[in-house]
């Protein structure tokens, strides 16, 4: 704890110390970087998290089953649905709870929407921290389209708060399924877009290419998981691996890349929104016809043991323990994160880079500060 | 050799460079792709979503009439204690002392739109309704009664 | 038809008449300056007020659109608030240099406008060397941003400032060499015979493709050397929350900004004199009867079209392309920007010697 309190100034052999936010303009949240610099070379990067700690596994010990849901579409709220999908099936995987097939299609395509609009903004915020400004714009007119879709089913644009344990809400509205099919047609014939702004522009390519390298070993010691470590060719996407609801359905491809640079991870994220527009392109017309919720009981109560389920968000792995003392509240609750595993690997990649380079990092990181934080 | 590869790196350099402003030069031109939404003043032709959650209302008929029995589900199922039931006791023409619901505090300052205390209703008395702005100069005014002064329940709702 | 040399050389006569010569000149003088610096005024107010709309647009969103008809009164707006911000000295910070910073900034801009040829035979000073002042001027504007950085006592300030200050050093030898390349094909250095030698066509079209080559190095150049996107690391946002204007508020910050956008205007409107032809109106070859048409347009609007053309397809880089990394930035001037400029210039030699342009 002592470097913690020691006065910001120049190290012996001419470093200095800088402090990259917590307040920054490279909007990722409040992450707070000490970073030691030798001219433009980063010698060691720090982070220093809990800006955004607002204790939430702790207060999910007082809140009940049904109650600690939406908690968790605030800590990554890109990937809300997501991670409110991964609440729910830890509580039905306890209370042995069979979900219909109609909530189990409904989940996946919010879910798959959610990883699209989680994309769209992670390119445009990408791109804006690279210094071009345009894309973010650009990505956000696609954003708005999901948005809207999600208000008119679930109620919200950004926390949604719609599945529960043994399905979702409320059914899906009458329009969801041409409005979707209207946003597949928008999307494709936008996707070209990105790739003429961005991905083929030269300053792009060398701002990204050969910079942030991880390794494969290194991915896989650090933890990383999601389109981090795919971009290091690991193979670890959850809907493969581990399939859960309707994931063993459908047909996509896993996206790998060999790279290990920024550049490799940038192509990863770009590829699985084209893999996730196919996946709601073969269930949009499939819907099948059923319960959208289960019957359980008012009160849940899971029986007593401990209980893990991994979804696979936007960023990662996320996964969710309980331990269960057999009360209406758990006893504790533990969120693993993503983004705390991805952070990790920063300072490995960031050492004897540029200061240039530790932003391009950081964009393919894909990091949100709450999730980290929680 | 090394001639060939720098002069094919310019070119192919240039050329993504034009390909990125043509797309930008594109919406330049194109004014019809703006999507802005001038907020203050569309208010009128604003329609947002049925289902869209703005705050917690209890609807009432002509009569002033409305549906909430005083169960206190909505209160037992809000995360974050943001109603509150408050109960008497009312005399029925018969003479027997029957449970209602005297006020129901709903402080908006808390309340987390998750919803759930709508669907844990059994006899449908709330509703979200779809208004957004709930901003207001004194603090006060974000803790709101939902049932209106002198309104009783309908018939046959239990 | 009115013109601006006549309302001028009006003016001058009257001056003569009515005073001794003295005090002509010095009225002179005192009237130019007022020009110059209500021609600076309005320009940054125009120009800031043209980066936000087109940027606006090409970004599918409207620009400001609630101060005034159309949003136009915003840069109104814009110098009041900087009118009333406080202007704060940073605590260690070396007061002298940091007042002076801005000051330098804005006297370079204002000394660099003085060969321009903003109509015909309206100009402030007919210098015969007038493209090796403007070279020779625009050289200063490094002390100013190295010397804002270094009084403003913060580390940010410090590393942007030392990133500008190569960059401008490097980037003016392609400038240069842009420029020369027109030099050797006129053969004089004065503004007034580059425009007047081009009466028969801009250079742009005689001086075929090695001018071209030209042109294209002499926009990159000159973005680079006004610290403008995608070349601004200097007071990149992202990374180094603006790096060596930081520590500026208010007044001077005011400045700083003029100075930019000022700038942007200067050099946009060296590349318009030389490149596009200043306030020539477009003649094609020994089109008489099209070349009469054209000069039915007054030349100060030509030489403000041209200039704002240039001025947009600088503000288009800025909005399109995102930003180089200092050592990529350096690598594009010495690895390939001088290399091609000085083959470019070779090869504008023979051409000139041979005649091979129109």
């Amino acid at each position: 704890m002592q470097h913690l309190f020691e006065e910001i100034g120049t190290t012996n052999e001419g470093d200095i110390v800088i402090n990259v936010g917590p307040q920054h303009p490279a909007t990722h949240g409040v992450l707070h970087l000490v970073i030691t610099l030798n001219g433009e070379t980063i010698k060691k990067v720090e982070p220093h998290l809990g800006y955004i700690h607002r204790s939430i596994e702790k207060m999910c010990e007082s809140l009940t089953y049904r109650q600690f849901i939406y908690v968790t579409s605030r800590m990554d709220y890109l990937s809300a649905h997501i991670n409110n999908h991964a609440c729910a099936l830890c509580v039905e995987k306890g209370m042995q709870i069979e979900v219909p097939e109609r909530a189990q299609v409904i989940r996946v395509l919010m879910d798959e929407l959610t990883r699209i609009a989680s994309h769209e903004l992670w390119w445009g915020a990408m791109a804006m921290d690279l210094g071009a400004f345009t894309p973010f714009f650009h990505a956000f007119r696609e954003r708005e389209n999901i948005n809207d879709i999600m208000e008119e089913t679930c109620g919200a644009r950004l926390t949604m708060n719609y599945m529960v344990p043994g399905g979702v809400m409320a059914d899906i509205h009458p329009n969801f399924q041409r409005r979707v099919k209207s946003f597949i047609e928008l999307f494709r014939s936008k996707f070209d877009e990105y790739n003429e702004m961005v991905t083929g522009n030269v300053i792009f390519r060398n701002r990204m290419k050969d910079v942030g390298y991880l390794s494969a070993e290194d991915a896989i010691s650090f933890g990383c998981t999601g389109p981090t470590a795919r971009g290091s060719g690991v193979s670890c996407d959850i809907r493969k691996i581990y399939p859960y609801e309707a994931y063993n359905k459908v047909n996509f491809e896993e996206v790998l890349e060999t790279g290990g640079d920024s550049l490799a991870r940038y192509m990863v994220r770009l590829r699985e929104m084209q893999q996730s527009i196919s996946i709601i392109e073969q269930l949009i017309d499939n819907i099948p016809e059923g319960e959208f919720q289960a019957k359980t009981k008012a009160v849940l109560k899971l029986p007593k043991g401990e209980f893990y389920t991994r979804v696979e968000t936007a960023r990662g792995e996320f996964g969710i323990y309980i331990v269960s003392e057999g009360a209406t509240t758990p006893y504790r609750i533990r969120f693993r994160s993503p983004g705390f595993s991805n952070l990790s690997a920063l300072d490995h990649m960031a050492r004897g880079s540029k200061l240039g380079d530790l932003v391009a990092m950081m964009g393919t990181l894909d990091l949100v500060i709450p999730d980290i934080d929680r | 050799m090394f001639i060939v590869k720098y002069i094919k790196e310019v070119f192919g350099a240039v050329k993504s460079l034009l390909v990125g402003m043509k797309r930008t030069g594109y919406y330049f031109t194109h004014h019809k792709e703006i999507i802005t939404e001038q907020y203050p003043d569309n208010r009128e032709t604003l329609n947002l979503p049925e289902r869209f959650k703005g705050e917690v209302v209890m609807p009432h008929d002509e009569n002033n009439e409305h549906r909430c029995t005083g169960c206190t589900a909505c209160e037992l199922a809000c995360p974050n204690g943001t109603i509150k039931v408050i109960t008497k006791f009312d005399i029925t023409p018969e003479g027997k002392k029957k449970k209602a619901i005297d006020k129901l505090v709903y402080h908006l300052e808390l309340c987390t739109m998750c919803n759930l205390c709508v669907v844990a209703c059994p006899s449908d008395a709330i509703v979200m309704a779809q208004t957004f702005e709930h901003s207001v100069f004194d603090r006060a005014e974000l803790t709101k009664i939902l049932n209106n002064p002198g309104s009783k329940i309908m018939e046959g709702i239990e | 038809m009115w013109s601006l040399a006549g309302i001028t050389g009006s003016i001058q006569q009257w001056l003569q008449e009515t005073f001794s010569p003295t005090w002509a000149l010095i009225l002179q003088m005192v009237l130019v300056g007022v020009a110059v610096i209500s021609l600076f005024a309005v320009l940054g107010l125009v120009l800031v007020m043209m980066e936000r709309k087109v940027s606006a647009w090409m970004q599918i969103r409207l620009g400001p659109n609630r101060v005034g008809p159309k949003g136009m009164l915003q840069s109104f707006a814009d110098t009041l608030k900087l009118l009333v911000k406080e202007g704060m000295t940073p605590g260690g910070a070396d007061k002298f240099l940091f007042n002076l910073a801005p000051f330098l900034a804005i006297i370079v801009a204002m000394l660099l406008m003085a060969p321009i040829a903003f109509a015909r035979d309206f100009q402030i000073w007919n210098i015969n060397i007038g493209v090796l002042y403007v070279s020779a001027i625009s050289s200063i504007s490094v002390i100013s941003i190295l010397m804002a950085g270094w009084a403003s006592n913060n580390k940010y300030s410090l590393m942007g400032a030392m990133r500008s200050g190569a960059q401008i050093v490097s980037y003016e030898l392609s400038a240069g060499l842009a420029i020369l390349s027109i030099v050797v094909l006129t053969g004089t250095l004065d503004m007034n015979e580059i425009i007047l030698s081009q009466s028969d066509g801009w250079w742009i079209f005689k001086g075929h493709i090695p001018v071209i080559i030209a042109f294209v190095i002499f926009i990159i150049a000159v973005t680079a050397e006004t610290n403008r996107a995608p070349f601004d690391l200097a007071e990149a946002e992202s990374e180094l929350t603006a790096g060596f204007h930081t520590e500026y508020s208010g007044m001077k910050f005011a400045l700083f900004f003029l100075a930019e956008y000022v700038n942007v205007f200067i050099v946009c409107s060296i590349g318009a004199t030389l490149f596009l032809g200043g306030w020539m109106p477009l003649h094609i070859g020994n089109w008489q009867g099209f070349n009469h048409v054209m000069d039915y347009i007054p030349s100060s609007v030509w030489f403000m079209g041209k200039t704002f053309f240039l001025i947009f397809l600088i503000m288009w880089f800025r909005w399109t392309f995102p930003r180089l990394r200092i050592d990529q930035l350096l690598n594009l001037e010495w690895k390939y920007l001088l290399p091609i400029g000085m083959f470019n210039l070779l090869l504008i030699t023979v051409m000139a010697i041979l005649g091979w342009h129109f």
